[in-house]
């Protein structure tokens, strides 16, 4: 039998099927909803939609970093680095815009600088046989440490207007909230349906079976983080173009947070499981969080506890669930 | 047995070899590098980071990693000002509460990865983020200062001639060297590395050595942290941010194997003087702080590349 056909997927016949093989997906949405209801009968202008654009639009770059993530973290990798590859990419794609280069090269420069970095990361990891936690620990500090020389940590203002993507609307929503739902939807069908999807599954379940199977682990590995690239350059896009100005730092802590999305949506850390839809709903999860914070009266400062609670909640479910398998 | 001795001592050689040939391109470029005041200093400013790195290496023999350490270095910070200023413990209880809670996350981290076998790398990346959250949560922004003048004989003044903290470093590395070296716990952390299944079922108690290094490594970040707001005199949420990736460069850049079974306290010990002397010796060339992590980070990936490569050519 090939591979194709003992990876294809069991068609879902019934609610059970779907809450066994979307069961963290299904407890996300859950707590989305009971956070919504909560807190906007708690105080009803965390319902408002300029609130609730405010929340999709300051997090969609989030969950769209999350997809490439989650397919590093399903391949059995990680990438602390993608915070500084973020801070990197939009630098780039702001200076490129104020010094008056083609608003496409201004888009798509910074993504192909990300696929090709995280190609090398990739290299490093799948051929040099460096563990990616610390490929990619050495990367944050390059790339930081880089940035912060080269610009000293200086706004970029003056973006022309046609450069500011993420504040573009389409039938009145921003267009993050486009990027956002297109992106994770063909991720998701393209990770469950075609055979690259799959080779990725199979690689992080069990490498050394996918190895028999005949797939070239090294050369896909290297694929893997190239998208990755990808995805973080586009997140670099929606995240550099969502304000007037550019504070060409590295966004504090981003790496955690988008790690945080994919395991929290049930990307197993082991690697092998999960999804990207469970990764844009956590990210989505996550921010309403934040959100809310300001709306309960509790101290933003709290909030990355929570995070890191939030995390180790769902690694022991996740190693609970697994032991009971 | 004698093979693998031969590996780690070329190792070591090839890493004194570097640190000599480093100190003495560092002496030529600058006159200020060679002096006692500045190789003293230097001894005071990688104390805190040198301290760690002795748990690091035991955590990281045993195939282990702890990424928390950061976070439990500035969780202590906020806890010493707040138990000393809020709560108001005396000083000295306040320091050894603060250290003692150190421990306790580092023990939190242990029992996550013995008791639940969350792997370490997943476990301590999400405790990094708990431990800084629950500094940040408690400190509300607001530093702590005004600490009596006794308290900064720990991190500001010497003792006997050189900085009060190089003297703890240096005897806390000496009684690393020989756990690691000369005891059968030294050995347990050795086979747990080599072969957990096979330690585990020569009868090594691999549960309990791990509870031991992971809550070690909480204490010693404690202690480092308390030195270290001695040596700056406030405290504040985001101190020790980035601190786990100079400790993994040194430890690594000291020969310690990332995959675990290998690795000397001697080694590590190079790795922090030959991490330090790159440092200094940017700095002294006019490169600026960011600059020199960008050398950090690009030594760490080189060290383990390097590694590999005569590691593989080693096993042929």
């Amino acid at each position: 039998m090939t591979l194709q056909a003992l990876a294809r997927p069991v068609p879902a016949r019934s609610w059970r099927v779907v809450a066994e093989s979307y069961g963290q997906e299904l407890v996300i949405l859950g707590a989305l909803i009971v956070l919504f209801v909560g807190v906007g009968l708690y105080n009803p202008r965390f319902l408002s939609s300029t609130n609730l654009t405010s929340v999709f639009v300051g997090n969609a770059f989030i969950a769209i970093a999350a997809i490439g993530m989650s397919m590093v973290i399903i391949s059995g990798n990680i990438d602390v680095s993608v915070g500084s590859l973020i801070g990197v990419l939009g630098t780039i794609a702001g200076t490129l815009a104020v010094n008056g280069y083609p608003i496409i090269v201004c888009w798509l420069v910074p993504i192909l600088i990300g696929v090709v970095i995280n190609a090398v990361v990739g290299v490093l990891v799948a051929y040099a046989r460096i563990p990616s936690i610390v490929v990619t620990l050495g990367m944050l500090s390059i790339l930081k440490g880089g940035l912060i020389s080269a610009t000293g940590g200086a706004w970029i203002s003056n973006l022309p207007p046609e450069f500011m993507l993420a504040q573009f609307r389409l039938f009145g929503l921003p267009s993050s909230i486009y990027f956002m739902v297109i992106l994770t939807v063909a991720a998701a069908l393209w990770m469950r349906y075609s055979t690259f999807g799959r080779t990725i599954y199979a690689i992080g379940g069990n490498p050394e079976a996918a190895r028999v199977t005949g797939i070239r682990i090294e050369r896909s590995v290297v694929a893997v983080f190239a998208i990755h690239g990808m995805f973080a350059g586009i997140a670099a896009i929606l995240f550099a173009t969502q304000l007037q100005v550019i504070q060409s730092t590295v966004p504090p802590n981003l790496e955690l947070t988008v790690i945080t999305a994919s395991v929290v949506g049930g990307v197993s850390i082991l690697g092998g499981t999960g999804t990207v839809i469970g990764s844009t709903l956590a990210a989505i999860l996550f921010a309403a969080i934040g959100s809310s914070l300001v709306f309960l009266n509790v101290s933003a400062y709290w909030l990355r506890a929570v995070q890191g609670l939030m995390i180790l909640a769902t690694v022991l479910a996740d190693m609970a669930r697994r032991r009971r398998i | 047995m004698t093979a693998a001795l031969d590996r780690v001592l070329r190792h070591e050689s090839i890493l004194g070899l570097l640190l000599i040939a480093t100190l003495a391109v560092l002496a030529g470029q600058s006159e200020a590098f060679f002096t006692a005041d500045n190789l003293l200093n230097q001894g005071r400013l990688m104390a805190e980071v040198g301290l760690v790195t002795l748990p690091m290496t035991f955590v990281i023999i045993t195939g282990g990693i702890d990424l928390s350490v950061g976070s439990i270095f500035g969780l202590c910070c906020i806890l010493l000002g707040v138990f000393w200023q809020k709560v108001g413990m005396p000083l000295p209880v306040a320091m050894v509460a603060a250290i003692l809670m150190g421990g306790v996350a580092g023990l939190g981290n242990g029992i996550i990865i013995t008791r639940f076998k969350v792997p370490p790398l997943i476990a301590t990346l999400a405790t990094l983020a708990l431990y800084r959250g629950l500094a940040e949560g408690i400190a509300q922004a607001r530093s702590v200062r005004g600490y009596p003048d006794w308290f900064f004989q720990l991190g500001q003044y010497d003792f006997l001639g050189a900085p009060t903290q190089l003297w703890i470093l240096i005897a806390l590395f000496i009684a690393a060297a020989f756990v690691l070296g000369m005891t059968t716990f030294g050995r347990t952390i050795y086979a747990i590395g080599s072969n957990e299944v096979a330690a585990r079922f020569s009868g090594l108690k691999v549960d309990r050595a791990k509870l031991v290094i992971y809550g070690t490594s909480g204490l010693i970040s404690g202690l480092a942290a308390v030195i270290f707001v001695s040596r700056v005199s406030t405290t504040r949420s985001d101190m020790g941010t980035g601190l786990e990736l100079d400790v993994i460069t040194a430890v690594v850049l000291g020969g310690t194997s990332i995959f675990g079974g290998r690795g000397t306290i001697i080694g590590t010990g190079l790795g922090l003087i030959l991490m330090q002397a790159l440092k200094n010796g940017l700095a002294l060339a006019g490169v600026k702080g960011d600059g020199t992590i960008v050398v950090i980070g690009a030594v760490l990936i080189a060290a383990i590349l390097i590694g590999n490569l005569l590691s593989r050519n080693g096993d042929g």
